[in-house]
């Protein structure tokens, strides 16, 4: 048998040179600079264990930077739940190789062999009592230097940090209110700029008069071009008076129409589209199918809708020089955009990552950053601040999309799965920053030479699809087409969201599942697992189930469900179960969660992201809506865009089940689908009545009820 | 301008501030006092919450002549590292955030709640915060660690 030759992680061999990922200071530090950002998620902390870990140093002497386009190495964008895997593969094989690296020179330094030393806390020891230190031999030591392919990281049962749930780094500062967010930073002379954003979709500013805006004390400059305008004054008081009098200034074109909230799946339906099979099987010899089984899904459309407004800050150093502090998911790549749209070299451009608010996905933290840019140009020199409005945020940024699924099943006589058809229509999921050739930045869009609107596109199924994510079954069904229609127009702009098109696709698997197991009499989890050949799958359902006393006695008003996905079908396996309480709303009373991410890095890490995944989706799947007439999005405040509630939040148990031997992967994005499809699928099991559409609202309840009876 | 007397953080302040101003405008503005968050500005979120007395209020939607003479908190009178608030070591302990950027103002409602009601049930803690959004889901923990700090500060 050939053994394939050993290549870099895929981070690594992207960015080679040793030192920039990790330096050593005489002063008995070390540096670590991954390209990936903490955007919530815990990121930082569990790549400062890996880190840690590979070098034999204490955590406390790991300062881990921002990612910078000056310094940092280019590791695209933290999305799709792959930092663990990417940056923290990349570290852990880094840092293996730098010990080796260090070893060596201490071996030379001390006159004794490599193999007989020790290293605890960065201090080099061996036989006779010889010592050095990384510290000491940090001067000596270059990293500058290509890492090589097929270093050997340490033992698995000699890992101290990795595996263990250490406290964060990050929340310290943030209990005790030191500045860490973006927001929270003050340059000096820094000023505030605003954006004013028409009400009506994709209005153009037809005429401005900005007299009164200037007139503000405080006024610094108004930046106009073509359909984008915006103000810059001292402080942010001054900013928003000023912003209130140029929009009583301003007039604006009708702009463009929406669809119809009331029937998305008409409208995704009759659009022009691209289409691709997504995948095929073809039965061998499959029973003859009795009956053919179809039924239609549809999700709408989801807005990021984190606590803080998006915010960045620029500064020009003459008129072809910019820095722009940004809590951009991928600074390399908004660095792109901004060339694009400045038509000024990418070495003019310095992008520098400082944290935000959770960040869901693709939201308008690269628009703010293009509007702090031009906004700043007006400024003289001195730094810009842009931070959005609540209304701009839930109306301007990009949107989940929205989907329409239809699945029709061919089963046999005893009510078995034969054949599979399932069939997507939907905006794509992505269209980030810094991929193509022209920029997909709001403020693009609205200067007087515009840039296209990016229409929204998928990525491919290798990289996990878009719409078509989670699409193909899991299950073992005997034959199945999987289809997907992406929408050639783009009325509601849409981007990435957590899950992409899985929470859709796997709402519709799950619950078309739990149709055909009722069907057959059986029990929905026993359902899964006879159908279901991944060990990993059946134990995280099994435990799921077991950890839920799976399936309680029936009490009136409650019930029971289950949802399983492993995330893009490549990822971390989850299942979950919801307990409900049903009459004419619904209340998630618990939910009972097993994931398997492989090798847990921190394992209470992996347990906040999937109760806080669990707990947005059942927000998602309850209240959440992006409301809008024919001529402009309406849920612009909490008011009319609400989220989960304290009081309405569920119970959340979560079993880790660690597999230190598999290389770990994300844990961000695997709980939101099996909790969406455990959600519909208990309101099932509590009111008999198969809700189709979300969210599962009062008005969706009675719908369906109306659509049943 | 008018002159505003206020207690901030335990210290007398007078400062020369338009009455009509928002609270959160001076304290994140010229007073660089930035750990009350804005998330909405019209009194939804709670990120911006602050203790006037003993209430949280949210500050992005108080005008600063209804807090002359009174005592406000922020998050930064709440505690220090030096000397934590059982809340903020409660919110450590129990890994209760995820982003951090709602949690300025969920300490403030929890600290106004444990003041009002030492001996709080989890339905009340959940209650008491239902004015206050977080976006990450980590509510749970938030609640776990009101509970434990208010079970701290009985027993001592």
């Amino acid at each position: 048998m050939s053994q394939a030759s050993p290549v870099l992680p895929v981070s690594l061999a992207a960015n080679p040179r040793l030192s920039s990922w990790v330096k050593f200071s005489s002063d008995g530090q070390v540096t670590v600079s991954p390209g990936k950002v903490e955007i919530g998620q815990g990121i930082v902390t569990a790549l400062a264990q890996i880190a840690a870990d590979e070098l034999d140093v204490g955590l406390g002497r790991v300062r881990m930077v921002r990612a910078t386009t000056a310094a940092s190495p280019n590791e695209g964008v933290t999305s799709g739940s792959l930092s663990i895997q990417q940056s923290g593969r990349a570290l852990r094989a880094a840092c293996a190789e730098i010990r080796t690296i260090f070893l060596a020179a201490a071996a030379d330094r001390l006159g004794v062999d490599a193999t007989a030393l020790a290293v605890e806390d960065g201090t080099i020891s061996g036989p006779g009592n010889v010592r050095t230190s990384y510290w000491e031999l940090a001067d000596d030591v270059s990293l500058d230097r290509d890492a090589t392919p097929g270093v050997t990281p340490k033992p698995i049962a000699r890992r101290a940090l990795a595996g263990t749930s250490v406290e964060r780094l990050d929340i310290p500062d943030k209990v005790f209110g030191v500045r860490r967010f973006i927001h929270d930073f003050a340059l000096p002379g820094l000023l505030h700029g605003r954006v004013m954003r028409p009400e009506n979709s994709r209005a153009k500013l037809i005429g401005l008069k900005d007299d009164a805006a200037r007139a503000v004390p405080g006024f610094v400059a108004i930046a106009r071009d073509g359909s984008f305008a915006g103000v810059v004054c001292e402080t942010e008081a001054a900013t928003e008076a000023a912003l209130a009098a140029l929009r009583k200034g301003a007039a604006w074109s009708e702009g463009e129409a929406l669809p119809d909230e009331n029937d998305l799946a008409a409208f995704l339906k009759a659009q022009p589209v691209e289409s691709t099979v997504i995948d095929v099987r073809m039965a061998r010899n499959s029973a003859p199918k009795a009956l053919t089984l179809r039924r239609q899904y549809v999700r709408p459309y989801i807005a990021h809708a984190s606590i803080a407004p998006c915010c960045a800050m620029a500064q020009w150093s003459g008129n072809d020089r910019v820095h722009v502090w940004t809590h951009s998911q991928g600074v390399y790549l908004l660095r792109n955009d901004l060339a694009l749209v400045l038509k000024l070299p990418l070495e003019n451009i310095a992008v520098e990552h400082l944290e935000g608010a959770g960040c869901y996905g693709h939201n308008p933290a690269d628009d703010v950053a293009l509007d702090a840019v031009l906004l700043a140009k007006e400024a003289g020199g001195r730094p810009v601040r842009v931070q959005w409005s609540r209304a701009d945020e839930l109306t301007h940024g990009p949107f989940g999309a929205a989907m329409a699924i239809e699945i029709e099943a061919d089963l046999d006589a005893k009510g078995e799965i034969v054949e599979w058809r399932h069939s997507i229509w939907s905006n794509g999921h992505a269209a980030r920053p810094g991929r193509g050739t022209k920029p997909t930045l709001l403020a693009g869009y609205e200067i007087e030479n515009p840039f296209p609107i990016a229409i929204s596109g998928n990525p491919p199924q290798a990289n996990g699809g878009g719409g078509d994510r989670n699409s193909v079954p899991l299950y073992d069904f005997p034959a199945w087409k999987i289809e997907s229609h992406r929408l050639l127009t783009m009325p509601v702009r849409t981007s990435a969201l957590r899950t992409l098109g899985a929470q859709g696709n796997v709402f519709a698997i799950e619950c078309f599942l739990d149709e055909v197991a009722a069907g057959l009499g059986e029990d929905p989890v026993a359902y899964r697992l006879r159908h279901l050949d991944d060990e990993r799958a059946r134990d995280v359902i099994r435990a799921a189930a077991r950890r839920a006393n799976w399936k309680p006695a029936p009490k009136p008003g409650t019930g029971y469900g289950v949802g399983y996905a492993r995330y893009k079908n490549t990822g971390a396996y989850c299942a979950a179960i919801a307990e409900i309480e049903g009459d004419e709303e619904i209340r998630v009373k618990k939910l009972t969660l097993a994931v398997d991410v492989g090798e847990a890095i921190n394992p209470d890490g992996v347990a906040n992201q999937i109760e806080g995944g669990a707990i947005q989706a059942t927000s998602w799947v309850l209240k959440e809506r992006v409301r809008f007439d024919r001529t402009r999005i309406t849920s612009n405040s909490w008011t009319d865009y609400p989220i989960l509630r304290f009081s309405e939040v569920p119970q959340v148990e979560v079993e880790v089940i660690q597999r230190s031997e598999i290389d770990p992967v994300g844990a961000g994005e695997a709980a939101h689908s099996p909790v969406t499809a455990a959600i519909a699928n208990a309101v099932f099991d509590c009111l008999g009545v198969r809700v189709r559409r979300l969210p599962i609202s009062r008005d969706s309840l009675i719908a369906a009820m109306a659509q049943s009876s | 301008m008018p002159s505003i007397r206020l207690h901030l953080n335990g210290v007398p302040t007078e400062i020369d501030a338009d009455p009509d101003g928002s609270l959160l405008d001076l304290l994140r503005g010229r007073l660089a006092l930035t750990g009350p968050h804005f998330g909405c500005g019209t009194g939804e979120c709670g990120a911006c919450r602050v203790l006037v007395g003993d209430h949280a209020v949210t500050s992005c939607d108080t005008p600063l002549w209804s807090v002359a003479d009174k005592e406000v908190t922020t998050l930064e009178g709440l505690g220090s590292e030096a000397h934590p608030h059982p809340l903020q070591r409660a919110f450590i302990a129990e890994q209760a955030m995820q982003c951090g950027y709602c949690v300025a103002g969920i300490l403030m409602s929890a600290a106004a709640l444990l003041k009002q009601n030492p001996k709080p049930t989890e339905g009340e803690v959940r209650a008491a915060l239902d004015r206050n959004l977080c976006r990450c889901g980590s509510q749970n923990r938030m609640v776990r660690a009101i509970l434990r700090a208010a079970n701290e500060m009985a027993a001592t």
